[in-house]
């Protein structure tokens, strides 16, 4: 469609069966994690390459066809980022939300080294907004629905990722990993907010307490048990 | 395993077509369509399956949402560097390099991970391809998330 209107172009592709089944005019077939389609964050010279490489299609007269990058990357998702977790600073509160509030100067840190934040599409982009989220995945956890709560499906799943968001910007400010999913597997695996939306689900998915769109996307699949 | 799935999920079928790029590239202006489901901060409507709309993104905005549905996928890297989804900054050192002639104003992102194509090419799609015609565009860089 966009070739018809007059448009040349380019299309990176990280699923070489997409690609192949999509048949753009000219693709590059780029190897790299899900979420990564140009390679590595921070870096751009690599992110140069890439776009160079695809950019180079444009000289060739024989379109369609595709071209893989030469250069592939692995993700790392297997193994968790080596994150040090608060220590717990008030027993009264539930472990999630004293650990969330334990990381707000981590990832204050993050947004003003940044300026930027993926935190934010269902509550406000800062720790007490999470823990407002934090409070009603303990709520799906305890076995209510999401009538019982107040939110749709579609909340319940931005909500998980708004969570993740923010963990995940603390975290970057608290490694030297950022390795593709290091930092989700990190979330999911090793702390008690991503270990809370994981027994969720499991309960949402055990008591019917939510659709099955909602039990399906709350978590990655990378993470399914 | 999920780039597997992905991989052998039915995708419509397109007649081949191309339109040679007729202007060397170190005049051509360039835009990004991402399917990273950017939005702009503040836009609270979330973007779900089966909404083929697309984000206008001037060339100049960099505090974008993440809006994209589904969590399969990394995210700690557009936390990073929102140039792993949408290379904004690569396009702007390219043009200041004389490697590209120009960044568009304008560029687009849709949301991935549709089940149903049909809004999007027969809707949304060539609307976006018209913008973007009409703003002078020659070349476009897709980038799937």
């Amino acid at each position: 469609m966009f070739e018809q209107a007059g448009l040349s172009t380019v299309n990176l592709g990280l699923v070489r069966g997409q690609l192949e089944s999509s048949k753009p005019a000219r693709g590059l077939y780029v190897k790299f994690p899900l979420g990564r389609p140009l390679g590595r964050p921070n870096d751009a010279p690599f992110q140069t390459a890439v776009l160079t490489a695809a950019f180079d299609l444009l000289s060739r007269d024989d379109a369609p066809f595709i071209v893989d990058f030469p250069e592939s990357i692995a993700d790392e998702g297997d193994e968790p980022a080596s994150c040090p977790i608060p220590p717990r600073h008030d027993p009264d509160l539930h472990p999630a939300i004293d650990e969330a509030r334990g990381l707000r100067n981590a990832y204050q840190r993050n947004l003003d080294a940044t300026g930027r934040t993926l935190l934010g599409r269902v509550t406000t982009p800062d720790v007490d907004g999470v823990v407002t989220l934090v409070d009603k995945i303990i709520r799906l956890e305890a076995g209510e629905s999401l009538d019982d709560i107040g939110i749709d499906s579609a909340t319940a799943i931005a909500a998980g990722q708004d969570i993740r968001a923010y963990y995940e910007e603390a975290g970057l400010q608290l490694t030297d990993s950022t390795g593709s999913r290091a930092l989700e597997s990190w979330f999911y695996s090793v702390t008690e907010a991503g270990q809370l939306i994981r027994r969720a689900q499991k309960v949402m998915k055990e008591k019917g307490t939510a659709d099955d769109f909602t039990v399906q996307y709350i978590l990655p699949g990378t993470q399914a048990r | 395993m999920l780039r597997k799935a992905v991989g052998e999920l039915p995708s419509p079928e397109f007649p081949a077509y191309s339109t040679p790029l007729d202007t060397p590239l170190s005049e051509a202006k360039v835009a990004i369509v991402t399917t990273a489901g950017l939005k702009h901060r503040g836009e609270v409507e979330l973007w779900q399956p089966g909404d083929g709309s697309y984000t206008v993104i001037p060339s100049s905005e960099r505090d974008l949402q993440l809006s994209h549905f589904s969590p399969n996928f990394d995210r700690s890297g557009i936390a990073a560097d929102l140039n792993v989804v949408y290379p904004i900054d690569r396009l702007h050192d390219m043009a200041d390099a004389g490697i590209i002639g120009s960044v568009a104003e304008r560029h687009l992102s849709f949301m991935g991970a549709q089940f149903d194509f049909a809004s999007i090419i027969q809707d949304s799609a060539p609307r976006a391809a018209q913008e973007l015609v009409d703003d002078g565009v020659d070349v476009v860089i897709f980038v799937p998330v």
